[in-house]
C-alpha cells in the first residue's frame, strides 16, 4: 500500500510541475492576462471597502487573501458574491439582543460533563506525573480552589540553557527543592548524658548519599553551612568518613528531640518552596520542565528560565503574580484544555463567559455559593440556590428589597422573565382593530 | 383585566406592634378543639384564623374556603425569648455597642464620617457597603471603653443556641432576652444603620421577641385520616408546646413562684420557640413527634430540594401535561410527535370562539369529551365553566356557543406543543413538535431527534406539554420548533443527524458498487417521496442502471457545492483530494454527488461543518428538515431492501490468523515474565520519578496494549472488509475497530481505577492463581475473544472492570449534575443586551462584546463568525 500512495504522490507533484510549465509557456499573453487580472483585483478591493464598515479587519484581511488565492477562477461577479455572502453571514451570525448567553453557556458546559470521565489520574504526555483531569478538574476550576490538587509547572528556558539537557539539568536542580532529607541515605540518632552538666545530648547522624550529592548539585560543605544555621544545634564531620556529619542538640524530652530531627532533616538546601520535583522532557528541539508542586512567583526570579512561557496549573498563583487578567486567561485555558483532553467540543465563547464571570470583580470568584452566586443583588435568587433560611434572616435584618430584575426572582412570583421575547413589551390599541367581517 | 406586575419585595422585621396589628385575635389556650369537635376560639384553630370547612364563609373577610386566605393571631409572650435566626446578629450588635448608653462603640466624628460613606455606598456598590459595614462592627468590637460615655465594656459571649453571657471583673453574668433587649432599645437610629440594620424596616429589638406570630390555619391544616381521626400539622403541634409553656409561664409568675421555676419554664419556652422556627439548630436535641419523627417545622419547610423554595417555587407542578413511554417512528416528521388518542382526549386546547370558527367550535362540541376530536369544557363570556361530561343535550349547548366563548377543545393534528426529556442538560431537551394523533399507548417520536434529547427506547419516559395562550404557541413555533434547534449552540454545528442505519444505509446506497434498476430506483424515491423527473441513468446498456449516487443527488440543493474527508477516510483508505481509489473523498458539485460516499461525516450527528450543517446553514431550516424527512427515509428504505444483519461469522477469523495471535500474545505475556523476573532481581531500571513497582505496572501495561493492538491488526487483516459489522465500524454507523478487535481477537487488559487489577483476595485476586502471581492473566488480562468466549476466571476479571464503569457513570451524573446546577445559578442573569455586550440584569458587565466578537455561537460555524473558504467554496466550488 505504501508504495503506491508515494507513487500517487509523486505523479501529483508531476502535474502540479506541468502545469507550471504550461503557465510559464503562455507568457506571450502575460501581458493582457495581467491587465484582465488587475481588473479583477481592482473589483475585489472596491468590493471590501464597500463592507469594510460592516466585517471586522481580520474577516477582510482574510477574504482578501483567500480571493486572491483564487483569482484564476473567479469572475468579477462571482468576487462580488463571495464579498457579499461573507457580509450577509457575518450580520446574520451576530448574536440577537436579549439572549441569555449565560444559560447557554452554562448549558454547554454542564452538559458535556455528564460524558467525562471520573478518572482522577490520567497520563498528559508525561508518564512520570500525574495531572488531574476530566470532571473533578473542571469542578476544581469553577471551584477557584486556591491550590490545585495536582500542581504543576511547565517551565520553558531561555535559550541559553534550553538546547542542552546538561544546561536544563542545571536550571532544575535550582529549582528543585532539595532537603538534607533528600540526599541523606539513612541516618541515626544517638543520645548521651553530658557528664559535666548532667544535660542528655542529642545526635543525629546524617550519612550522605554521594549519588544524590552529585544528582542534585549539593556539596557536603553547603549542607555544614546550612545546618550550623540552625539554633541550639552544634555541627561537626566525622573526621573517619567524609559522608557523615554529625550534629547534636540539648534534648529536653522526646517530643523534642522528634521536633529536632525533623528539623533537621528538613533544612532546605537548594531550591524553591513547593517544588517537588522536577522532570527534564524534551520538546521538539527543546527541553522543557515539568514540575511536580507550584510556586510561580519564585520559579519566574530563577536564571535560566523563559518567563514569557513558563506556566502553571495554579490559577489562584497566577492571579496574584500576574493580575486578573492573566487569571481570566489561565481559566480559559484550562477549561480548554480539560475539555480537549476529553474529546468534547465546546465554543470558546461559553468558556469564555464563565471565565469573565467568575473573574468580573477584579479577584477570581468561585462559581458558587462562596462566589458569583452568594454575591448576588436578589434575595429570592440566592434563597433558592443555597443556605434558604441565612439569607432570608440576613435580608430581613438589613431591611433589603428584592427589585426582581433576575431570572429567578420572576419565576419565583410568577411573571415573565427579562430574557429573550420577555425583554420587549408590545403593544396594542383595540380600537385600531378592525372588528370581524370588516377585513379587508 | 388589568395586569398587575410586582415590582419589588421588601424584606423586614415584624415589630410587635405590627404584629398584634396584623393579629386578628390573641391565642391564649393550648386546647385546639372541644368535646364536640368544634374549635375552641382562643385556641389554635379558632376560626377567625381561615375557614377550613368547604361552604363556610369566614367570619373576617366573609369569602368562602377556596377565596379566604385565612388570617393572622398571635401569642403574648410572658417573658421575651431571643429568635434564633437572629442570635449572631444580636451578639454582634451587643459587643459594638456600649453597655451603658447604646451608643457606637466609635467617636462621633468617625461615625458621622462612615454614615456619609455608607450613604454614596449604598446606592452604587451595595457589596462594598457590606465590606463598610463589617469593617465598623469590626473596629467597634475591638473597642473596650465607649467614646461616648467613658462606660467599661465587658466581653460578651454567645453561648449557642440563644445564651449570652457577659464576663465581668467580678464573674460570668448571664444576659437574659429581658437585658438583651433592654440594651438593643437604646441603641439610636443613626447607630443601627452603621451596623447594616435599617431601623424602618428592622429595629435591633424586633429581634428579641415578645409577641409571636400564629400562622392562618392555611398554612398548617389538619388531616383527616381515614379512622376520623384529626392530624394536626407540625407547626400546630409545636404552637401547641409554646402557649401551654407560656401560659404555664404566665400563671407562674402571677402566682410569684419561685425564681427557679420561673427561670425554667421560661427556658423552655425560648426551646420551643427556637425549635419552632428551626429544629435543625446544632446544640439542642429537635423536638420530636410522639412517635419519635423529627417535626418539620418553619425552616425546614423552606430549605432544601423539597422546601417551598426549590420545590415551589422555582419549580411548579403544571396542567395541560402528559406522560408516557417512547417509541420510534421512522415515518413521521422529525418536528411531528405521534401522540396517543387517548392522551389527545385528555389534554386540551382553548380555542376562541370567533366569527370564523363557531361552527368548527361546535362540532367539537357536538362531539363532547369521548368522542375525539371534541372538547371537554366550555367558558362561557361571563367565566363560569361548563364541564361538558355533565351535560346531557351537547346538540343544545353547541347552538348556544358565539364569538366570546372559549371551547378547551381536544387535540388535534397539526398542535403544537412542547416535548421533554429528562434530565434536560440543555436547551434542545425541550424542542416544539406538531401533534400528530396516533392509535396506541406510546409518544411516538423520529429516530433523528433522539440525539438532542438523548433518548433511546429502552423504556425511556417522556413529557409533553401544550402550551395555552397565543403567546406561548407562536413562541413555541417560532422558536422552539425541532428545525430551530438543530444547530447547537455549544459548538456551532448540527445536534441532530443521522446515526445507526441512517449511516450504514447512506454508505451503502452512495457506495461505488450499488447499480439500480429502474424499479429500484423508482421504489427508493416513492419512499423519500420525490417528485420530479429522472435523471439520465448511468448505464444504458445492456440495462437501464442508476448509480446510488444519482439517487442521493435528487435530494440535494441544485446549486450546492461541497468537499469532505469521509469517516471512512482513515488508515489505508485515506487520500488527500478528488484523485480517490477508494471513494473516500466526497465531492458535490451542482447539486450531484460526484466521488465519495455518503456516511458519519456527511450526515452524522453532531458532525460540525458537514454535508447537513451547509444545508442548514445556507438553504434554511425548513429546507433541513425536509432533507431528513425525505432523503434519510430512502437511506432506510435501502437498507431494508440490501438486507443489513450481524452474525457470529462476521467476527471469525481463520485458524491461521489465530494461531498468529496466540503467538503474538504468547510473546507478550513471555515479555511480561521477564519484567517480573528482572524486577525480582531488582535490574530493572526506574522510569525517573517511579518507584520500581509503578514502572513494572506501567511497563506491563504497555507491552499487553501493544499486544492486543497488534493482535487486532492481524484479525482486521483476515476479516473480510465488506463484512457487516466492519461496514458499520467504518462508515461510523455503530462499533469502533476496538470493539471488533475485542469481538475477533483478544479482549485486552481489564482495568479498575486505570490499573490493572490487583484487588480481591490476599495476594491474589482469586484462589485460581497462585499467591503473588502479578502475572499477565493473574492481573486480568484476558486472552479470550468475545467469539471465542472467556475463561471463568477472565469472565470474573471483565465483570470487575464493567463493574467500574456503572459505578463511575452514577457517581459522575450527580457531581456533574451539581456543578451544572451551580454553574446555571451563577450564569442565568447574564444576556446580551441592544449594544450587544454581555451584562447583569443591573446593568453591570461582564463582557464588552459578547464573545469578543460579538457571534452567536449556534449561528457560527463550528466556531467561527464567518467561515470564508466555505463561501467561495459554495460560490465557486464547482469549478474545481
Amino acid at each position: 500500500m505504501g508504495g503506491k500512495k508515494t507513487s500517487r504522490k509523486s505523479s501529483g507533484k508531476k502535474q502540479g510541475k506541468t502545469s507550471g510549465s504550461k503557465k510559464s509557456r503562455a507568457g506571450g499573453k502575460k501581458s493582457r492576462k495581467t491587465r484582465r487580472e488587475s481588473g479583477l483585483e481592482k473589483h475585489i478591493e472596491k468590493e471590501l471597502k464597500r463592507v469594510s464598515e460592516v466585517l471586522p479587519p481580520s474577516l477582510i484581511e482574510e477574504l482578501r487573501t483567500k480571493l486572491l488565492e483564487v483569482k484564476d477562477i473567479i469572475t468579477k461577479e462571482e468576487a462580488s458574491r463571495i464579498i457579499e455572502l461573507a457580509r450577509l453571514d457575518y450580520l446574520n451570525n451576530l448574536v440577537e439582543p436579549a439572549e441569555p448567553v449565560g444559560t447557554v453557556a452554562a448549558q454547554s458546559m454542564g452538559e458535556p460533563s455528564t460524558q467525562m470521565t471520573l478518572r482522577t489520574f490520567h497520563f498528559a504526555g508525561v508518564r512520570e506525573l500525574n495531572v488531574t483531569l476530566g470532571l473533578p478538574r473542571l469542578i476544581e476550576i469553577v471551584d477557584a480552589r486556591k491550590t490545585p490538587s495536582t500542581p504543576i509547572m511547565t517551565i520553558y528556558l531561555d535559550e541559553e540553557h534550553r538546547g542542552d539537557r546538561e544546561k536544563a539539568k542545571e536550571v532544575a536542580r535550582r529549582i528543585e527543592l532539595t532537603k538534607v532529607e533528600n540526599v541523606t541515605r539513612r541516618h541515626e540518632i544517638e543520645l548521651y548524658e553530658d557528664p559535666e552538666t548532667g544535660n542528655y545530648i542529642f545526635t543525629v547522624i546524617l550519612e550522605l548519599d554521594p549519588v544524590m550529592l552529585e544528582d542534585k548539585g549539593v556539596s557536603r560543605d553547603r549542607i555544614i553551612k546550612a545546618l550550623s544555621k540552625l539554633k541550639n544545634i552544634e555541627v561537626s564531620e566525622d573526621p573517619e568518613n567524609p559522608y557523615r556529619i554529625i550534629a547534636s542538640s540539648v534534648a529536653r524530652d522526646l517530643t523534642h528531640m522528634q521536633r529536632i530531627k525533623e528539623r533537621i532533616l528538613g533544612v532546605k538546601l537548594k531550591g524553591i518552596k513547593g517544588i517537588r520535583r522536577v522532570i527534564i522532557q524534551k520538546r521538539g528541539d527543546e527541553f522543557v520542565l515539568m514540575t511536580d508542586g507550584s510556586n510561580l512567583e519564585h520559579v519566574l526570579e530563577v536564571k535560566g528560565i523563559d518567563p514569557t512561557r513558563t506556566r502553571t496549573n495554579n490559577i489562584n498563583e497566577i492571579e496574584h503574580v500576574l493580575g486578573i487578567e492573566a487569571a481570566r486567561r489561565a481559566i480559559i485555558d484550562e477549561i480548554n484544555n480539560v475539555l480537549e483532553d476529553q474529546g468534547l467540543d465546546v465554543d470558546i465563547r461559553h468558556v469564555m463567559l464563565v471565565a469573565d464571570a467568575m473573574t468580573r470583580t477584579g479577584e477570581v470568584k468561585q462559581i458558587g455559593r462562596h462566589g458569583v452566586s452568594g454575591e448576588k443583588e436578589s434575595i429570592l435568587a440566592r434563597a433558592a440556590f443555597e443556605m434558604t433560611v441565612r439569607h432570608l434572616f440576613d435580608a430581613a435584618a438589613r431591611g433589603e428589597t428584592d427589585m426582581l430584575t433576575g431570572v429567578t426572582e420572576n419565576v419565583i412570583v410568577g411573571q415573565i422573565i427579562p430574557m429573550g421575547t420577555g425583554v420587549v413589551d408590545l403593544y396594542m390599541s383595540p380600537s385600531k382593530a378592525r372588528p370581524p367581517g370588516q377585513g379587508e | 383585566m388589568p395586569e398587575k406586575i410586582i415590582k419589588s419585595i421588601s424584606f423586614g422585621i415584624l415589630s410587635p406592634s405590627e404584629i398584634r396589628k396584623l393579629s386578628r385575635t390573641a391565642i391564649v389556650t393550648a386546647e385546639t378543639y372541644d368535646e364536640d369537635g368544634l374549635p375552641i376560639p382562643g385556641g389554635l384553630m379558632d376560626p377567625r384564623l381561615g375557614v377550613i370547612e368547604p361552604g363556610q364563609r369566614c367570619q373576617v373577610c366573609g369569602n368562602t374556603m377556596a377565596n379566604c386566605p385565612g388570617h393572622f393571631g398571635h401569642i403574648e409572650l410572658a417573658r421575651p425569648v431571643i429568635h434564633v435566626g437572629f442570635v449572631k446578629h444580636i451578639h454582634d450588635i451587643l459587643r459594638a455597642t456600649c453597655r451603658h448608653c447604646g451608643r457606637l462603640l466609635i467617636p462621633q466624628e468617625e461615625i458621622d464620617r462612615y454614615l456619609r460613606l455608607l450613604e454614596k455606598l449604598e446606592k452604587k456598590w451595595p457589596l462594598l457597603a457590606l465590606r463598610l459595614i463589617e469593617h465598623v462592627k469590626k473596629k467597634a468590637i475591638k473597642r473596650m471603653e465607649c467614646p461616648h460615655c467613658g462606660e467599661k465594656q465587658y466581653k460578651i459571649r454567645l453561648e449557642k443556641p440563644t445564651t449570652f453571657y457577659e464576663e465581668r471583673r467580678g464573674g460570668v453574668v448571664r444576659l437574659t432576652p429581658i437585658d438583651v433587649r433592654s440594651r438593643l432599645e437604646r441603641i439610636p437610629d443613626s447607630d443601627v444603620r452603621l451596623l447594616g440594620l435599617d431601623p424602618k424596616e428592622a429595629r435591633p429589638e424586633w429581634m428579641v421577641l415578645t409577641v409571636l406570630p400564629v400562622p392562618p390555619i392555611q398554612v398548617r391544616p389538619s388531616i383527616l385520616l381515614e379512622s376520623g381521626i384529626r392530624a394536626e400539622d407540625d407547626l400546630t403541634h409545636k404552637l401547641v408546646d409554646i402557649v401551654r409553656i407560656n401560659e404555664r409561664l404566665k400563671e407562674s409568675i402571677e402566682a410569684g413562684a419561685p425564681q427557679l421555676i420561673v427561670e425554667d419554664l421560661w427556658s423552655l419556652l425560648q426551646y420551643h420557640v427556637t425549635t419552632y422556627i428551626d429544629n435543625e439548630v446544632p446544640g439542642i436535641p429537635p423536638a420530636k413527634h410522639r412517635a419519635g419523627r423529627v417535626l418539620r417545622t418553619l425552616a425546614q419547610r423552606l430549605k432544601g430540594k423539597e422546601g417551598r423554595f426549590r420545590g415551589h417555587l422555582s419549580g411548579k407542578r403544571v396542567d395541560f401535561s402528559a406522560r408516557t413511554v417512547i417509541s420510534p417512528d421512522p415515518n413521521i416528521s422529525i418536528n411531528e410527535v405521534g401522540v396517543p388518542l387517548d392522551i389527545a382526549k385528555i389534554l386540551t386546547v382553548p380555542l376562541k370562539v370567533s366569527y370564523w370558527n363557531v361552527d368548527e367550535a361546535r362540532r367539537y362540541v357536538i362531539n363532547g369529551p369521548e368522542k375525539w376530536p371534541g372538547a371537554n369544557y366550555i367558558i362561557r363570556p361571563d367565566g363560569r365553566r361548563i364541564d361538558l361530561r355533565f351535560v346531557k343535550d351537547r346538540k343544545a349547548l353547541a347552538e348556544t356557543i358565539t364569538p366570546g366563548f372559549i371551547v378547551e377543545r381536544h387535540l388535534i393534528d397539526g398542535d403544537i406543543v412542547l416535548f421533554n426529556r429528562q434530565p434536560s442538560l440543555h436547551r434542545m431537551s425541550i424542542m416544539a413538535h406538531l401533534v400528530k394523533i396516533l392509535p396506541g399507548k406510546t409518544f411516538r417520536l423520529n429516530l433523528l431527534v433522539c440525539p438532542p434529547y438523548n433518548a433511546d427506547f429502552d423504556g425511556d419516559e417522556m413529557n409533553l406539554h401544550v402550551p395555552q395562550t397565543e403567546e406561548a404557541q407562536a413562541e413555541a413555533r417560532e422558536l422552539m420548533l425541532v428545525q430551530n434547534q438543530i444547530l447547537s449552540p455549544r459548538y456551532g454545528g448540527p445536534i441532530i443527524g443521522g446515526l445507526q442505519d441512517y449511516i450504514s444505509g447512506a454508505y451503502l446506497l452512495t457506495s461505488k458498487a450499488t447499480f439500480l434498476t429502474k424499479r429500484d430506483v423508482v421504489e427508493l424515491l416513492a419512499a423519500g417521496g420525490y417528485e420530479g423527473p429522472l435523471p439520465e441513468p448511468a448505464i444504458l446498456s445492456p440495462k437501464k442502471l442508476w448509480t446510488g449516487k444519482q439517487v442521493f443527488s435528487l435530494f440535494l440543493p441544485s446549486d450546492f457545492n461541497y468537499k469532505k474527508k469521509a469517516n471512512i477516510n482513515v488508515g489505508e483508505m485515506a487520500c488527500e483530494d478528488e484523485e480517490c481509489f477508494h471513494d473516500s473523498y466526497v465531492v458535490i458539485k451542482k447539486g450531484k454527488l460526484l466521488l465519495g460516499v455518503i456516511d458519519k461525516k456527511s450526515i452524522g450527528a453532531q458532525q460540525p461543518e458537514s454535508l447537513i450543517h451547509f444545508i442548514a446553514k445556507e438553504y434554511g431550516y425548513d429546507a433541513i428538515r425536509e432533507f431528513f424527512d425525505k432523503a434519510f427515509k430512502i437511506f432506510l428504505r435501502y437498507i431494508e431492501k440490501h438486507g443489513f444483519t450481524m452474525t457470529l461469522s462476521d467476527v471469525e477469523i481463520p485458524v491461521e490468523a489465530e494461531e498468529k495471535i496466540q503467538s503474538i500474545l504468547s510473546e507478550a505475556e513471555e515479555k511480561v515474565r521477564e519484567l517480573i523476573a528482572q524486577f525480582n532481581q531488582g535490574v530493572l531500571e526506574p522510569i525517573p520519578g517511579r518507584t520500581a513497582e509503578e514502572t513494572l505496572e506501567l511497563r506491563i501495561m504497555e507491552v499487553l496494549a501493544e499486544a492486543r493492538d497488534r493482535a487486532g491488526e492481524i484479525a482486521a487483516e483476515y476479516l473480510d472488509p465488506f463484512n457487516h459489522a466492519f461496514i458499520m465500524a467504518r462508515a461510523g454507523a455503530r462499533g469502533s475497530p476496538l470493539n471488533l478487535t475485542q469481538m475477533a481477537a483478544v479482549l485486552g487488559q481489564q482495568s479498575v481505577r486505570g490499573e490493572r487489577i490487583s484487588r480481591g483476595y490476599k495476594d491474589r485476586t482469586l484462589p485460581h492463581f497462585r499467591k503473588g502471581d502479578i502475572g499477565a492473566a493473574a492481573r486480568g488480562f484476558v486472552r479470550s475473544s468475545f467469539r471465542r468466549g472467556l475463561t471463568p476466571t477472565e469472565m470474573f476479571l471483565h465483570a470487575a472492570g464493567g463493574r467500574e464503569g456503572l459505578v463511575d457513570t452514577a457517581v459522575r451524573t450527580s457531581q456533574s449534575g451539581y456543578m451544572q446546577r451551580r454553574l446555571i445559578n451563577a450564569l442565568q442573569d447574564i444576556r446580551v443586551e441592544y449594544d450587544r455586550s454581555a451584562r447583569l440584569p443591573n446593568g453591570a458587565i461582564v463582557q464588552f462584546t459578547y464573545g469578543e466578537d460579538g457571534v452567536d455561537p449556534m449561528r457560527s460555524i463550528h466556531g467561527k463568525a464567518v467561515d470564508v473558504n466555505r463561501i467561495v467554496e459554495r460560490v465557486v466550488g464547482w469549478k474545481r
